[in-house]
């Protein structure tokens, strides 16, 4: 009996890898064309909203790993702030909102090889040292409650230096972008 | 599912990034690579969390999303800044510091 009910829930669970193996390539498929329409496109405008696109595959890839937490703040941090004040950059340096042609660089083709060549070289290193090593099937939601008690027991200090930091850069930038 | 697929996504796209920083002439577009590259970094340690079954690689994610944002902040300041100046957002044309 243990072992039918064993044997059903592993079925169960390579059913739910299948599942999530899909769903990871298309997200992971539409971020990288995504991606890169955002390194090419001749429009400002555009690319802030294909660079949108990754950052929700982003989450969606959080999610597909267990970090519920994680994957909120990306979407309220990067999706809701991050974008507005890049969308605000935009508006506030741009006089024309439009195709533009002068966006890139003329030698573009180095940026391209040292791209490819840092690529290979992640590539090997990464699939050298994990390249058999698998997601455990049994692994749960990493829930909110435990995150915040990691922040706020082990994590205490550098969670209140990152606050610092916030608002030593915040000051920062209103000293800095301030007409006077 | 292999650690190896989340790996490699999240190589895939810091080497977009690191494309978009090394071509784009616009500094808000150089600004938005960035993201992109810090992105990948953070898929890394929520996957290395997940494979270890531990949580300080969410807490450290969190981490890296909340530095993100005071970057970009202070990244944008200058880039207006740098507008305010000079009339243009073209990076390659922001010497003012070349010897």
């Amino acid at each position: 009996m243990m072992a039918l009910l064993a044997a059903e829930t592993s079925v169960m669970t390579n059913n739910e890898e299948w599942v999530a193996n899909v769903f990871f390539y298309v997200i992971a498929a539409v971020a990288v064309v995504a991606a890169l329409r955002m390194v090419t496109t001749k429009n400002v405008v555009h690319a802030a909203l294909y660079l949108l696109v990754v950052l929700a595959s982003v989450a969606a890839t959080y999610i597909i790993l267990g970090a519920e937490f994680a994957a909120a703040s990306q979407l309220l941090v990067y999706v809701g702030a991050i974008m507005v004040l890049l969308l605000f950059g935009v508006m506030l340096t741009r006089a024309q909102i439009g195709h533009e042609d002068d966006l890139d660089h003329d030698q573009k083709w180095i940026g391209g090889l040292v791209s490819v060549v840092l690529f290979a070289v992640m590539t090997y290193a990464v699939t050298d040292q994990w390249g058999r090593q698998t997601l455990p099937s049994d692994r749960r939601v990493q829930r909110t409650q435990e995150v915040a008690d990691s922040i706020f027991s082990t994590y205490i200090v550098p969670f209140e230096a990152l606050s610092l930091l916030l608002l030593a850069a915040l000051i920062g930038a209103i000293v800095v972008a301030r007409r006077d | 599912m292999f650690l190896n697929q989340f790996l490699l996504f999240a190589a895939v796209l810091f080497c977009i990034g690191v494309y978009g920083v090394l071509t784009r002439k616009n500094g808000v577009l150089v600004l938005m690579s960035i993201e992109l590259i810090l992105n990948a970094v953070n898929i890394n340690l929520v996957a290395f969390g997940a494979f270890n079954g531990t949580i300080p690689g969410q807490v450290f994610a969190l981490f890296v999303i909340a530095v993100a944002a005071a970057e970009v902040g202070v990244g944008l300041a200058i880039v207006l800044l740098i507008y305010r100046n000079r009339r243009s957002i073209d990076v390659s044309e922001a010497n003012l510091l070349q010897g």
